[in-house]
């Protein structure tokens, strides 16, 4: 049996520990791990501890942070009834229990879904342009000094401008009500997409860049298969920002808007003194906004399943 | 244990490898390398930067080839320059007679380290080059394989590369620089991240695959052992700025095996590269303490 006369030699090398990180630092540690034979393939094994130790470690911590908004709500619930006043203010402010009785009577009625319906319709639309203009320009940017000399500027100089300064001109250069919300909900998103992007774009590894010339790749591959994977961790982090910002810019523009939408629920709400219904829509928007994030995050987790398992995510 | 199944696999890259090879003269052998009184300058903040100086080197087809010389020497600009990554500032670089002006999958690169697509399986990444060839997603995985099982790593074809060890991950980077079928094959310091252990066994393992293929190899090193060991030439290179100062033969047995490394014949080569090395560092470190 000579060893050496096989090519193959898969059971001479011990593999590594799994856990380094997010960072793909392959060093040759191989001080405690012990040979793997070649059958053992380790991609398809899923590193996730059994149920019992995720009980006592994951479980244990979404139990705390349940806990914290408990302990919140029992204290506003307190500080309500009681008719905390100290320098802060809780006279006019309704207790959890109130707020809790007008959300079932809202659940119940139809109005409300439409308000979350209008609201959800725009954000996506808005979303959708954001995110391939965003990519889009990014992309140019990163790739091209030029693109980068001509956009930026109108990005640095944008970008600080609040959506609720937006409304007098969407108000004045767009057609409808509606374009004039989604245009200041899209702004919101586009921003954080476009600057993550163009960060992405820019870390391309230069050593990935070269090893695809050397196989023969053109431009177009290289960009395909090289900078826009390895931009994707940072586009997808700005598609999330985005996603949040696009929800609190929403609330700026639907201020105008006459009808529907949770913007307008709430903003209303307050106008017609109904307490109750601006937590509501506070929260409601909060929610939705958490909701899609987390939507956003989970839906490009297959862009990103390349990426070390173990690290914090 | 027999080594049969891995030597039909073999056999089928090789028909595949003679059958894709194109050459201007029918018969001949491809991977020749020239390199003609070559320069390599570059600019940097404090004037001009002489990389290489000029550099002659006839590479023939099928040989083994270690540039060797202490680190900063313009080894690593050199090999660059026949990859087609770095133009000669004077003087001309050919393979097989045509000019080389950038990188292309004829010359088959395996960098130092980490040089893998991460977000790419293993076989993703052998299947790349095929790929940009043209081939077909079928064609790409098959060549892919075969070149997979040639290193050893089958069992890993969808693995990602960060799962992997350093060591394991030289062996998909040689797959994927020997899945274009390259008539040259350009390795950067390729084994130096690596423990002393793993290396020794690499090395053996790229030596058992080199004699299936026989394609040209330029090997960068800064090992001597390693250099000894592998090649049937060494060019030895000196310091800033960069220059051919030794091409020394290596008439050892082939196949070689890791009891090489104490013979006599071993010890000689070792030691006149010793010499040769010794002489560049101290040099260098006289320069460098003039200019500092």
């Amino acid at each position: 049996m000579d060893s050496k006369s096989n090519v193959a030699m898969q059971t001479a090398e011990p593999l590594e520990e799994a856990d380094n990180g997010s960072t793909n630092a392959a060093t040759e540690e191989q001080a405690s791990a012990p040979a793997v034979s070649a059958t053992d393939n380790r991609a398809d094994n899923d590193s996730r501890p059994p149920a019992r130790v995720w009980l006592k470690t994951t479980g244990v911590r979404y139990l705390v942070r349940i806990m914290a908004l408990v302990v919140a709500v029992v204290l506003w619930e307190l500080a309500s009834t009681n008719g905390f006043h100290f320098y802060i203010n809780f006279d006019n402010i309704p207790a959890p229990s109130v707020v809790g009785v007008a959300l079932v009577a809202e659940l119940t009625g139809q109005e409300f879904y439409l308000h979350i319906l209008h609201s959800l319709e725009r954000v996506a639309i808005a979303y959708v342009m954001a995110v391939v203009i965003g990519v889009i320009l990014g992309v140019a940017m990163g790739r091209s000094r030029w693109a980068e000399d001509i956009i930026l500027p109108y990005i640095e100089l944008l970008r600080p401008i609040p959506a609720v300064a937006w409304i007098p001109l969407a108000i004045l250069m767009l057609p409808t009500e509606q374009s004039s919300i989604i245009f200041i909900t899209f702004l919101g998103a586009l921003f954080p997409v476009i600057l993550n992007t163009v960060h992405g774009v820019e870390q391309t590894n230069s050593v990935l860049v070269r090893a695809a010339r050397s196989l023969g790749a053109s431009r177009t591959a290289i960009l395909w298969h090289v900078v826009l994977p390895g931009a994707m961790p940072s586009i997808v982090a700005g598609l999330a920002i985005g996603m949040g910002v696009a929800w609190f810019s929403l609330l700026a523009g639907e201020i105008i808007s006459g009808q529907y939408g949770i913007g307008y629920y709430t903003w209303n709400s307050y106008t017609l003194i109904q307490y109750p219904q601006i937590i509501i829509g506070m929260l409601t928007i909060g929610g939705l906004g958490t909701l899609c994030t987390l939507l956003v995050r989970k839906g490009c987790n297959p862009l990103l399943k390349w990426q070390a398992k173990g690290g914090r995510s | 244990m027999t080594d049969a199944p891995v030597n039909d696999n073999r056999l089928a890259v090789l028909d595949h490898s003679r059958s894709r090879a194109k050459s201007g003269k029918p018969g001949a052998e491809r991977g020749r390398i020239s390199v003609r009184d070559v320069d390599i300058v570059f600019d940097t903040v404090s004037g001009p930067h002489v990389a290489v100086q000029s550099a002659n080197l006839t590479v023939r087809p099928g040989e083994f080839v270690c540039l060797l010389g202490p680190s900063g020497c313009g080894k690593s600009t050199l090999m660059n320059s026949i990859a087609g990554f770095v133009p000669p500032t004077r003087g001309d670089v050919t393979i097989d007679g045509e000019a080389v002006t950038e990188p292309g999958p004829d010359r088959g690169m395996v960098f130092q380290q980490h040089s893998l697509f991460p977000w790419k399986t293993v076989k993703e990444n052998v299947a790349f080059g095929p790929l940009m060839a043209g081939a077909g997603q079928n064609e790409a995985n098959g060549v892919a394989r075969t070149f997979l099982s040639l290193v050893g790593l089958a069992a890993f074809e969808n693995a990602y590369p960060n799962t992997l060890s350093g060591g394991m991950q030289q062996r998909v980077g040689i797959a994927r620089a020997l899945a274009n079928y390259p008539s040259v094959l350009l390795m950067d310091e390729p084994f130096g991240a690596l423990d002393a252990q793993t290396r020794i066994m690499m090395q053996e393992n790229l030596l058992d695959i080199w004699r299936e293929f026989r394609n040209t190899v330029v090997f960068v090193t800064h090992d001597i052992d390693e250099a000894v060991f592998l090649s049937d030439r060494i060019v030895v290179m000196s310091a800033s700025p960069g220059r051919i100062i030794a091409d020394i033969d290596v008439k050892l047995p082939r196949p070689r095996e890791q009891a090489l490394l104490t013979s006599p014949d071993f010890m000689t080569l070792k030691r006149q590269c010793l010499d040769l090395i010794r002489k560049e560092t101290l040099n260098a470190f006289q320069q460098q303490n003039k200019a500092g």
